[in-house]
């Protein structure tokens, strides 16, 4: 369909008419935006110390209806989780994304707790997965997909449990992606931000949760960040 | 889909006596419309966001030749493909084909305007696919056989009992009423959809040059597994989604969510960046972006141009009082409320879009409300100046613009006319001070008595108080 293309940008650069100069000159406008992308505006609102923003994400979180638990270290959350499920009525079955930071957990801590690591199967009814980086604006979580880290995981099984570190928690979300692409250049397949659990308003405006994503979601933050290997 | 908007007069009328309609459009007013309006007061930089959200869009639009080759080549390097199609049958021929190399029996979709605008759905199923819709409000208007009536939910102009009625017609089983229970029916019956699929297709919120990303906002998390169940995942959007930078999309997607529903942000905003990557334990094997003109390149060189900063937040029609009376699906297509009356005559001509920019009060309130600033009255103004070129006004309303157009321009004769009517309604009104009828004015007279002129002219009072 390269002719298509070729008709669709010979019409706009019609709409679109530039001199010679114009044209370079645009050409050095739009690459130096793409090279050098900048926030346009960051809210005063997430701008807060390390507390402020645990504290903001916090709120933001439990004002859409996720519920919203700190815990001081990693080894605290399969309790977290455990006593969850059991207040819930969920059986104490999960699945935990493979990633060697949840791995340090410890997970076998729970001995009632059967957990299996992987990505989630159509029954699989509780995920556990951790979020990159969580953003105290909107109280949003944002989760990167990597081999470690499978998408489908906090979107198919009914109840979705997500660990976030407190030192990851940023004020906006452009101050989250300037470490994501900081660290990895270009972005990974999936990048999702989540905010409260599924919902809709489909059926004559009144909110329900669990449209098709999960009907719950537990944040796990998590106060101290484990030590990173040498 | 077929044009009805000529029957914009009949079906507005249909609408107002339709109570079930206006029970399902009275709630517009105290969800979305009273939750922009907290939104905003919410959130200080609220103003400052919507002239940074028109920027960006300004800029976008006046370099869009050079932003979409950016995107393309980011798309292809992430190892994704794209089409370009320049009308709505390019596009439906290049999705069909996509869905045949791929083997497809079963097709989901999340939300997307630009399948509804080249009737996309109809035309996969003509050729023998499953199309199934997942966001829950176009699941149920897929089963009723209607197009939508609102940009962002599109079933609402349904009441709970008449989506009762359709689960039962549908689904089978006994009559469910409670709204948990009809999404959680509903969740239960696309889940087996979503691992059947093939294809999952989805629109997009934004496309992203620096990064050939595709952004889509969904609250329901439908359009997540739309494309990440399927083996090949097919974006469609039209030229205008593509933005510069991950941070134009932040300041943008700001806007949205608090425009649309008074959301601080939607539950899900998902970029997604090419295939499945090596490692990764889920994500669809294909990408593919389908990018439509059907008529934008053109309209990026007129006036409209400023139309394409739209963001589909649907503000517009939440606070459109026509829109508010008649409901969606009186505007005849697609698109709808004030961001329908200006854009649908750019697809089905003004001829056949005639009504549309008639159908507006002009009081301003889309205009203040939209997050990208985009002068929707006078849009609409210029397509009635169009129509009146076009001589598509009727005798009567030419002759009777002409003859106050005259008068206007003189203004001793406008005074002393203005003078007798002004004394002549006052007669007929016989000291009533209301007229049941007037000359020219049954349209008005119909519903509601017409006061009559108390005191002189405007211009009288109002020289009189300077004195
Ligand atoms: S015209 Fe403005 S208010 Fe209407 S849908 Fe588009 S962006 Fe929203």
């Amino acid at each position: 369909m390269s002719e298509a293309r070729a008709a669709i940008l010979a019409r706009l650069r019609r709409s679109l008419p530039r001199s010679a100069d114009e044209q370079a000159a645009a050409e050095a406008t739009v690459h130096e935006r793409l090279a050098a992308p900048a926030p346009n505006l960051l809210p005063a609102r997430g701008q807060l110390d390390r507390d402020g923003r645990v504290r903001l994400f916090t709120d933001m979180a439990r004002a859409v209806a996720a519920e919203v638990e700190l815990l001081d270290e990693l080894e605290a959350v399969p309790a977290a989780v455990a006593t969850y499920l059991r207040r819930h009525n969920l059986p104490q079955r999960i699945v935990v994304a493979p990633d060697p930071l949840l791995d340090l957990a410890r997970w076998e801590g729970q001995p009632l707790l059967r957990v299996r690591r992987g990505d989630a199967e159509p029954d699989d009814a509780v995920g556990v997965t951790l979020a990159s980086t969580g953003i105290a604006e909107t109280g949003t979580l944002l989760l990167t997909s990597a081999p470690e880290r499978p998408t489908l995981l906090a979107f198919l099984p009914e109840t979705s449990i997500v660990v976030v570190f407190a030192d990851e928690i940023d004020g906006a979300y452009e101050q989250s992606w300037a470490r994501l692409r900081a660290a990895l250049g270009t972005p990974p397949r999936s990048v999702n931000l989540i905010t409260g659990p599924s919902r809709t308003g489909d059926i004559a405006q009144q909110i329900e949760l669990g449209a098709h994503g999960p009907r719950r979601l537990l944040v796990l933050v998590v106060d101290r960040s484990p030590p990173l290997d040498d | 889909m077929e044009a009805t908007s000529l029957r914009f007069r009949e079906r507005a009328a249909g609408a107002l006596e339709n109570a079930q309609l206006q029970t399902a459009l009275a709630g517009i007013k105290v969800g979305w419309q009273a939750g922009r309006a907290r939104a905003a007061a919410r959130l200080p930089e609220f103003e400052q966001l919507r002239d940074l959200g028109k920027a960006i869009k300004d800029h976008t639009l006046a370099h869009l030749d050079l932003y979409l080759e950016a995107f393309e080549a980011r798309v292809v390097e992430q190892g994704g493909k794209v089409h370009w199609a320049r009308d709505a049958a390019e596009a439906r021929g290049i999705v069909l084909e996509l869905c045949r190399a791929a083997g497809a029996r079963s097709v989901t979709k999340s939300k997307s305007m630009i399948a509804e605008e080249i009737g996309l759905n109809a035309w996969l199923e003509a050729n023998g696919l499953r199309v199934v819709e997942t966001d829950l409000g176009e699941y149920i208007i897929q089963l009723r056989r209607e197009p939508p009536s609102h940009l962002v939910g599109p079933a609402v102009h349904l009441t709970k009992d008449q989506i009762s009625d359709l689960f039962v017609e549908h689904h089978g089983g006994p009559r469910i009423e409670e709204p948990a229970a009809l999404v959680g029916e509903a969740r239960r019956i696309l889940r087996q959809r979503y691992l059947e699929a093939d294809v999952g297709i989805t629109g997009a919120n934004f496309l992203i040059a620096e990064t050939g990303s595709a952004v889509t906002v969904t609250n329901e998390g439908n359009a997540e597994l739309t494309q990440g169940l399927p083996r090949t995942h097919i974006v469609i959007a039209s030229l205008e989604k593509v933005i510069p930078t991950v941070e134009d999309a932040f300041t943008l997607l700001r806007l949205l969510g608090r425009s649309a529903t008074g959301q601080e942000f939607s539950a899900y905003t998902t970029f997604v960046t090419g295939p499945k990557r090596p490692g990764d334990l889920d994500g669809p094997e294909a990408f593919h972006v389908v990018l439509l003109d059907n008529g934008r390149s053109a309209m990026v060189g007129t006036a409209f141009r400023e139309m394409l900063r739209c963001i589909r937040c649907g503000a517009c029609m939440n606070h459109c009082p026509v829109y508010l009376a008649a409901g969606g699906h009186a505007y005849g297509w697609v698109y709808v409320g004030p961001m329908g009356s200006v854009l649908t005559p750019q697809f089905i001509g003004i001829e056949q879009g005639y009504p549309l920019p008639n159908a507006s009060t002009f009081c301003g309130r889309c205009e203040e409300v939209c997050p990208v600033r985009i002068p929707l009255p006078r849009l609409m103004r210029l397509w009635r100046e169009e129509q009146f070129r076009k001589a598509l006004v009727p005798p009567t309303a030419r002759w009777g613009l002409r003859l106050w157009g005259a008068l206007a321009r003189r203004p001793f004769l406008y005074r002393l006319t203005a003078r007798w009517a002004a004394r002549a309604l006052r007669l007929l009104a016989r000291g009533r001070g209301r007229l049941a009828a007037a000359p020219l004015a049954g349209g008005w007279t119909g519903t509601r008595d017409l006061p009559a002129p108390q005191g002189g002219t405007f211009m009288d009072q109002w020289r009189r108080r300077r004195r």
